[in-house]
């Protein structure tokens, strides 16, 4: 699907991949996070393949996909809490304020079914915050999104990448990183420059 | 905001815990196949000619074949709903085992179907006409069949999860799996209503926990990599 592809990505820098739809963004985010199976090449973290110790890959990384990943039956916080429960210890304390970040404040015992397509997003974004992840690979997290949320993925993904951390985003609706801090990845093929990050 | 790392333990009680949860907010799903248990080996006394003698020597046979189409019925829910939200997709990229989470949810699975089943069963003994004193050995073959059948279940769960209407494809892969379990569970079944104990009762009862022991050694790890082809 995706060919003659090679790039890196330093701490505290972002990627956007803003390839037209069906060139192939979810595959390869799904292919560096060891989802998909690569057919040649490497992918590396830490200066170490990640197919040597994906687990360890894994905990250093997170990744947001299309799914929201939420049980309608459960309430948000129980969402939270298991959802991210199953990566890193986190109180209650920690959950409302990663809900109040995300604009949702109050709405931590509301079952997940009665949340919008955006408000779901949020829930995922702020599941995001929550796993403590250095790597954050995230796919169209601005979807469904109004414009007061799309400013807040911007603002999440530019903390974390000022803190140190790393993101590459999927995205046909590019965002409003600082130049400084974020890059462009060109349509696969084109890309020359190669090395493990 | 990133704290401790979560134990595999604790994860893998976090997803019992999460399991166990939805189901009783939505109970239907896990009393059906129980029902149907009940519903078939309840239907069996009244279609059959009610003389106890030949009931109870029905009764194994019936108890059998009843207690495997409802789990096979119950196991299609297993990986479902999370395979379509996303869900199995986070716990392959958790950085635990993915093994072990989906070992607790077939360990889940297993408290919510198998365990009821095993319930049940002493109950559609009595009604097959099996005597009192069997109902133990009953109760006991059920409980360690259906850990067999969970745990073969959840590899033809995972093999069949990427596909649509996999229902059928799932018995044409579960059940040659889980005819030991079944000759066994009948075996053993019929000498606790014969009225056998001690090293004759025993005996399938000791095939039936050994399978269910080589399930939970290499189920898991078969249910994990058949999951991973379905997400790929």
């Amino acid at each position: 699907m995706v060919r003659g592809l090679s790039f890196e990505l330093d701490a505290g820098r972002a990627l956007q991949i803003t390839w037209p739809n069906g060139a192939g963004k979810t595959s390869l985010l799904r292919a560096l996070s060891g989802l998909l199976h690569v057919e040649s090449g490497s992918i590396h973290w830490l200066g170490r393949s990640i197919f040597g110790d994906l687990r360890a890959f894994h905990d250093d990384m997170a990744f947001c996909s299309h799914e929201p990943g939420l049980k309608p039956d459960l309430t948000i916080d129980e969402n939270l809490h298991f959802a991210a429960g199953v990566r890193r210890r986190c109180n209650i304390n920690e959950r409302h304020a990663a809900l109040a970040r995300v604009g949702l404040t109050g709405l931590q015992d509301d079952p997940a079914r009665r949340l919008s397509a955006g408000q779901q997003r949020r829930v995922a974004l702020a599941r995001l915050c929550l796993q403590g992840a250095t790597l954050w690979l995230l796919d169209e997290p601005a979807a469904h999104l109004d414009a007061q949320g799309q400013a807040l993925v911007s603002q999440l993904v530019s903390e974390h990448v000022r803190a140190g951390g790393l993101a590459l985003i999927a995205t046909n609706q590019p965002l409003a990183l600082a130049p400084d801090i974020s890059d462009e990845l060109p349509p696969a093929r084109l890309a020359a420059r190669a090395g493990p990050a | 905001m990133s704290g401790v790392k979560t134990s595999a333990p604790r994860a893998f009680f976090l997803v019992i815990q999460r399991d166990l949860r939805l189901a009783f907010r939505r109970p239907g799903e896990w009393l059906q196949p129980v029902a149907f248990f009940a519903i078939v080996t309840l239907l069996f006394p009244l279609a059959l000619d009610p003389e106890p003698a030949r009931l109870r020597a029905l009764a194994p046979g019936a108890l059998w074949v009843a207690a495997l189409l409802s789990s096979l019925l119950a196991i299609e829910f297993l990986y479902r709903d999370d395979g379509r939200d996303g869900t199995l997709e986070q716990f392959a990229l958790s950085g635990q085992s993915f093994a072990s989470l989906l070992f607790a949810k077939t360990v889940a699975h297993w408290f919510l179907t198998g365990v009821p089943l095993a319930i049940a069963a002493p109950i559609a003994a009595l009604a097959l006409g099996a005597p009192p004193h069997s109902l133990s050995g009953v109760l006991l073959a059920l409980l360690l069949g259906s850990v067999s059948l969970s745990l073969i279940g959840a590899i033809g769960a995972g093999l069949t999860l990427g596909i649509r209407r996999g229902g059928a494809l799932l018995s044409l892969l579960v059940l040659p799996l889980s005819i030991p379990t079944l000759v066994f569970g009948a075996r053993a079944t019929e000498l606790a209503i014969a009225g056998a104990s001690g090293a004759e009762l025993a005996a399938p009862l000791y095939l039936l926990g050994a399978l269910a022991v080589l399930g939970v050694t290499l189920a898991p790890l078969a249910a994990a990599a058949a999951v991973r082809i379905s997400l790929e």
